[in-house]
């Protein structure tokens, strides 16, 4: 169905200032033709100014935007081959969803556009609502109204401002397995503005994390999550324990030795940043092990919390030196530890990821959606 | 007793309406009379002389005819001129705006007399001489605050992004005028207008200043003749504005009973 080339979108130096206030600071970015993009961050980060200016509703203090190899910095809205889903959907309330849905190709003179409106309709199934108006609608259906209003004019890049938020947990799920449907069906370029990090893995390719106008990290979501290069990403993305750690030396075999809050442990040589020493040894809850079966590194502490969530149990365990350490174990039917009983974490070298020490350990946290 | 306290809301309903609904009653029984003298005040025997013949009273249908005309010129400027100013009000933030939404309320606060006699003095000043052209810039005049009012509640209650979208959807900003923002502030609009012009038909004081004997408006010539007995023509053409005005109501609450049955 992706008949038309249009090529990567590309963000060159783009930034925007509103005032003595700085949006998006200079940001380079492609997105490549038909992939399905995040822009991940907490509220304020320059993720929605972002999208605003790809759509031409907000003009960039410098920098360009390119679709393959056309300038549309100073295109206006109406002039951009780039359509939206807003968060509010902005349906038209005065028309039927047929004509809401048919409002772009009218624009462009199409002769189809009633049939291609109803086939729009149809492929977010609602093809029995074309003579209703969107107010007789639930939430979730004007937004699946507003996601056809925009894909049926075939976008060169289809951008959607938290379009899930104001639908309820469930069918927020449900929209997001569909989204993720149509986008591989019609092959466009999505670019999905989210602050839910869990929304923004399950759909995205690839997903550029943004935090106080600036882009933190751009990687596919596994790297993000097993690699993340800051500790706001380390943060926003899932949990991360941090644990202040010194590297002493090599321990051979690509493996470093590092001591944290006085236990010895060995972590990937090829992780720690180029000539540092003090560092933030990074260990995602799921990867540490309640016990010595976990790996050779270990940890001592007393569980100071268990809460059971059925398929799994989160403790919190304070170690000797006092930090907090999140673990969370899967229900394998493996003995559970009690509150104020003395436990061993372990886990396995090269699972962990390791940050400069300069960085706040605690940025990103307060962001979780 | 208790008959009385379930049916207390709906008697009071019923008597208020019947207040409120009792004068034009008597202009529609009036209009029907055949009165005996100059003075159209007592019963005397049913004729429908008057409604077979209502410009039999002399310059009745001429002043009629000058009223509606300048109602329609006031109130179609008036609502283009206050439409404009009520999307500049409620759209953009510029300086002088607070002073300008004080002084929009001006013209309505300000007492109809001392308007009049104010505007001939200007009037007179400038050389515009009294008649048609003064009284209907008078009409725009007043008339723009009042549309202002209107469609200034209902630009507030656009949202804005409906616009964006529009213009996303590759709508030229003139398209998305007249597609999207003025159907959407139309009923503001409309209710600006048909204020304004029944403002406009029936303004009295301010007309009385700036009227010359050759431009007698429907008011005007209602008062002339009340004094001299009004013709029983007066009451006819004041039932048929009542039924047009009903008709309209009627029919507009129709079309949307109709419209919503059909949606649903």
């Amino acid at each position: 169905m992706a008949e038309h080339e249009s090529g990567d979108l590309q963000l060159v130096g783009l930034s925007k200032r509103f005032g003595e206030f700085t949006a998006v600071h200079p940001l380079d970015l492609t997105i490549p033709e038909g992939s399905f993009f995040a822009l991940l961050g907490p509220s304020g980060c320059g993720k929605t100014t972002t999208l605003r200016m790809v759509a031409g509703l907000e003009e960039p203090t410098d920098g360009r935007i390119l679709i393959g190899d056309t300038d549309i910095t100073h295109a206006r809205a109406y002039q951009r081959n780039v359509n939206t889903v807003f968060q509010s959907y902005a349906l038209f309330p005065h028309m039927s969803v047929l004509d809401n849905v048919a409002f772009g190709l009218r624009r462009k003179k199409d002769k189809d556009a009633k049939r291609k409106a109803q086939e729009a309709l149809d492929l977010v199934q609602l093809g029995h609502t074309a003579a209703k108006r969107p107010n007789q609608l639930s939430g979730g259906m004007q937004q699946r109204v507003a996601l056809a209003r925009a894909l049926v004019n075939r976008p060169d890049v289809l951008l959607l401002d938290e379009p899930l938020g104001a639908l309820d947990l469930k069918l927020r799920r449900q929209m997001q397995i569909e989204l993720k449907r149509i986008q591989q069906e019609v092959g466009l370029t999505f670019i999905h503005v989210t602050h839910d990090q869990e929304e923004a893995m399950t759909m995205a390719d690839r997903i550029a994390v943004m935090n106080g106008g600036h882009l933190e990290q751009l990687a596919d979501p596994t790297t993000l999550y097993e690699k993340p290069t800051s500790t706001f990403v380390a943060n926003f993305l899932g949990q991360s324990n941090l644990l202040r750690a010194r590297v002493t030396g090599s321990a051979g075999e690509g493996l470093a030795r590092a001591d944290v809050q006085g236990n010895e442990v060995v972590i990937d040589a090829a992780k720690v940043p180029d000539g540092l020493t003090d560092v933030w040894v990074g260990v995602r809850p799921e990867k540490l092990t309640l016990g010595e079966s976990g790996g050779r590194n270990r940890l001592h502490g007393t569980v100071v919390d268990a809460s059971f969530t059925g398929v799994a149990t989160q403790y919190l365990v304070r170690t000797a030196a006092g930090a907090d350490v999140v673990v969370v174990q899967q229900n394998d039917g493996s003995a559970r530890a009690a509150v104020n009983e003395n436990v061993t974490l372990s886990w396995e070298p090269g699972r962990e990821f390791v940050l400069d020490a300069a960085q706040d350990d605690h940025a990103g946290m307060d962001e979780v959606a | 007793m208790r008959w009385l306290r379930r049916h207390l809301l709906v008697i009071v309903a019923i008597l208020v309406l019947v207040y409120m609904l009792i004068p034009n009653a008597v202009v529609a029984v009036f209009s029907f009379n055949n009165p005996v003298g100059r003075y159209n005040y007592t019963w005397q025997e049913f004729s429908v002389d008057a409604w077979t013949n209502p410009c039999g009273a002399q310059g009745i249908c001429d002043s009629l005819g000058l009223s509606l005309r300048i109602g329609l010129v006031a109130s179609l400027t008036a609502t283009a001129l206050g439409t404009m100013i009520a999307f500049a009000l409620g759209r953009y933030r510029f300086r002088g705006r607070s002073g300008t939404n004080l002084l929009i309320f001006m013209p309505m606060a300000t007492p109809e007399v001392v308007m009049g006699s104010s505007l001939l003095t200007l009037f007179l000043m400038i050389g515009l001489p009294s008649g048609q052209l003064a009284v209907t810039i008078a009409h725009i005049m007043f008339c723009i605050s009042f549309v202002v009012v209107a469609v200034k509640a209902r630009v507030a209650t656009l949202d804005p992004r409906l616009e964006e979208a529009a213009a996303d959807l590759g709508s030229t900003p003139v398209q998305t005028f007249l597609r999207v923002t003025f159907p959407l502030a139309f009923p503001g609009i409309l209710a600006g207008a048909l204020l304004a012009f029944s403002l406009s038909f029936d303004d009295y004081i301010i007309t009385n200043f700036n009227a010359s004997p050759s431009s007698i408006t429907f008011p005007m010539y209602v008062w002339g003749a009340a004094q001299r007995g009004a013709p029983v023509q007066v009451n006819v053409i004041g039932t048929m504005m009542f039924l047009i005005a009903l008709v309209v109501v009627v029919a507009g609450q129709l079309l949307t009973a109709r419209r919503d049955r059909a949606r649903s």
